[in-house]
């Protein structure tokens, strides 16, 4: 109760901050709207103005604060412009429109799940064999641990050039950059997780003389589920962005990632805005998701939450 | 086909002298630790050099190792300009401006209860979006040079170092507040010799996941707009020209730079937090 209300304050400050903060970036745009119409503006020209602070200006002309929050392409949207056409993309456009957050959405969701099923796929793989394998432990993890300093999303536009020009395109080189984006936050998670039981209860399993697929299957594996839901939860907001980052240079027509460019290209800043907005609530509704699916397994599965 | 097999013979070559270090009684000692990935490493790469030569892959589309190397060694001018623009101007600056704002904000958070229980939740929220997509408007707002690059950078370090310095800060125990207390140390003794040091392996941990977030913020931010130097800019018109040897320079330069760059937060990390147990060994 008092965390939900701290919480609330916080956003209520956030937006009072962004509110405010519009004044001062979107002036110059409104007074030169003004002065275009034959308003009064003090000083008179452009040129003047572009020499003086926002704050001065505002204070000059404050009869034009009412219009910082209503403008067509803003420096800086307020929030109630965003929200008016994050609600305008998604609910009032028909979904096949090209104009649809939700189509863009779509196709991102996509290429970002079929990206996380492959990561994770493989992630649990590899995890599997360098925990049974010491070949493969010692050879290919300090790998695994080097290739994540490396900024991968420059591979991002050769894996999408590359694939195209043998013959693949469309969902799967993004899948691609998403899969591996995801595949080492669950290597490491799922490899501390194989190793989390202790030396007590696998000495158990010997006494009982299980076998190797046995212990796989009846110990190391159930261990290994909180580590796995909590990398699995890394993994598909690292997925989201790669789809993105994926659709960014190549010039994509769909996505949100090719949303967020064409609003670049065109100045269109609430378009930037809610293309972000819709990108992050997709990406905190997967990972609650996740959240729900780990609450209900765990609960399945007999561990106390 | 001489080379395909080739290559499959010195992938098991390799693999199988693998196994006997890893197998054997000094797989514990620390040259075999570093042997053995080396070897890894060295095998991957003539495989690559091999397959992609026998098997008439298109130098255009995967160059081969080799090529990358030469077209590094023979552009290593161009290779630093774009260095110097992407790394030492956008991603240093970006990550020294949003680390050390992070710190300081986390120090704020702390005195203050209400301020953390609200400021965390969102927080950790928005350590979880894709923040790169902030990389437009602020191209937009900060112009196409090196600063609208630091401040994407700025923007994506920001929470991870927050989130994990005021997790670090809450880690002393109530016992040894309390001694602190006895001791009647003012709210600045306690926070430079206990708290702050407590800290320490916490705030490592956010400033070496930003190291990465920095360089990735960097040259994603450069797809959007920069001066016709950078790394995300050479990338991606490299791309086009379908130069990709010099694509896989960049890469190399990038891997390199991030690499060295984690590496200097993990030697900082471990003169400072020599007593903390996962330094030990």
């Amino acid at each position: 109760m008092k965390t939900a209300l701290a919480v609330l304050s916080v956003l209520a400050a956030i937006a009072v901050i962004w509110y405010a903060a519009c004044v001062p970036m979107n002036i110059k745009g409104v007074l030169d709207a003004a002065e275009r119409s034959g308003a009064e503006v003090v000083p008179a020209t452009a040129r003047e103005r572009r020499d003086m602070g926002p704050i001065g200006l505002v204070a000059a002309n404050s009869f034009a604060i009412g219009d910082v929050w209503s403008q067509d392409r803003p420096r800086l949207p307020a929030p109630h412009q965003v929200a008016v056409e994050l609600w305008e993309t998604t609910v009032e456009k028909k979904l096949t429109s090209k104009r649809s957050l939700i189509y863009h959405g779509q196709v991102t969701l996509s290429a970002t799940l079929l990206g996380f099923v492959i990561g994770t796929g493989l992630g649990i793989l590899l995890a599997v064999g360098i925990v049974h394998s010491r070949v493969m432990d010692m050879s290919v993890m300090p790998w695994a641990i080097v290739s994540q300093t490396i900024p991968i999303i420059a591979l991002a536009p050769m894996i999408i050039v590359v694939l195209y020009s043998i013959g693949v395109q469309g969902i799967l080189p993004k899948a691609v950059i998403s899969a591996y984006l995801s595949f080492f936050p669950v290597v490491v998670g799922m490899v501390k997780g194989l190793r989390s039981p202790d030396q007590m209860q696998l000495d158990l399993l010997k006494t009982y003389n299980a076998s190797l697929g046995q212990g796989f299957w009846k110990l190391r594996l159930p261990a290994s589920m909180p580590y796995l839901f909590a990398s699995l939860k890394i993994g598909i907001a690292a997925s989201l962005v790669g789809a993105i980052v994926g659709e960014l240079p190549t010039g994509a027509v769909a996505g949100l990632g090719a949303r967020l460019l064409a609003g670049s290209y065109y100045g269109q800043t609430v378009q930037i805005w809610s293309a972000l907005f819709a990108a992050a609530i997709l990406a905190a509704a997967l990972v609650a998701l996740l959240g729900v699916i780990e609450r209900l397994v765990l609960k399945r599965m007999g561990v106390q939450a | 086909m001489v080379m395909v097999s080739m290559a499959l013979l010195i992938w098991c070559a390799g693999w199988w002298l693998n196994g006997r270090l890893a197998n054997s009684s000094a797989s514990n000692t620390s040259a075999v630790k570093l042997l053995v990935p080396a070897i890894f490493g060295v095998t991957l790469l003539i495989v690559w050099e091999l397959l992609v030569r026998g098997l008439e892959v298109s130098l255009v589309i995967l160059p081969a190792p080799s090529v990358i190397a030469a077209r590094f060694a023979t552009s290593l001018p161009v290779l630093w300009q774009d260095f110097q623009q992407t790394i030492l101007k956008g991603a240093l600056s970006g990550y020294i401006i949003g680390c050390g704002a992070a710190l300081l904000m986390a120090i704020a958070v702390d005195r203050s209860d209400f301020l953390r229980r609200g400021l965390l939740p969102v927080g950790n929220f928005v350590a979880a979006l894709p923040i790169v997509g902030t990389a437009p408007i602020l191209v937009m707002w900060f112009g196409f040079d090196w600063q609208s690059k630091a401040a994407v950078v700025v923007v994506m370090v920001f929470f991870p170092v927050l989130v994990n310095t005021v997790a670090g800060l809450r880690e002393t125990s109530a016992m040894q507040r309390d001694l602190m207390q006895t001791y009647a140390a003012s709210y600045w003794q306690s926070f430079f010799k206990l708290r702050l040091p407590a800290a320490l392996p916490f705030i490592f941990n956010g400033l070496k996941i930003s190291t990465t977030l920095a360089l990735v913020g960097a040259i994603v931010a450069e797809f959007f707009g920069s001066p016709t130097v950078g790394m995300g800019f050479r990338i991606s018109t490299s791309v086009g020209q379908l130069a990709l040897d010099m694509v896989w320079a960049e890469i190399l330069v990038a891997a390199l730079a991030g690499s060295a760059f984690y590496g200097m937060m993990a030697l900082i990390e471990k003169t400072l937090t020599f007593w903390h147990p996962s330094q030990r060994g």
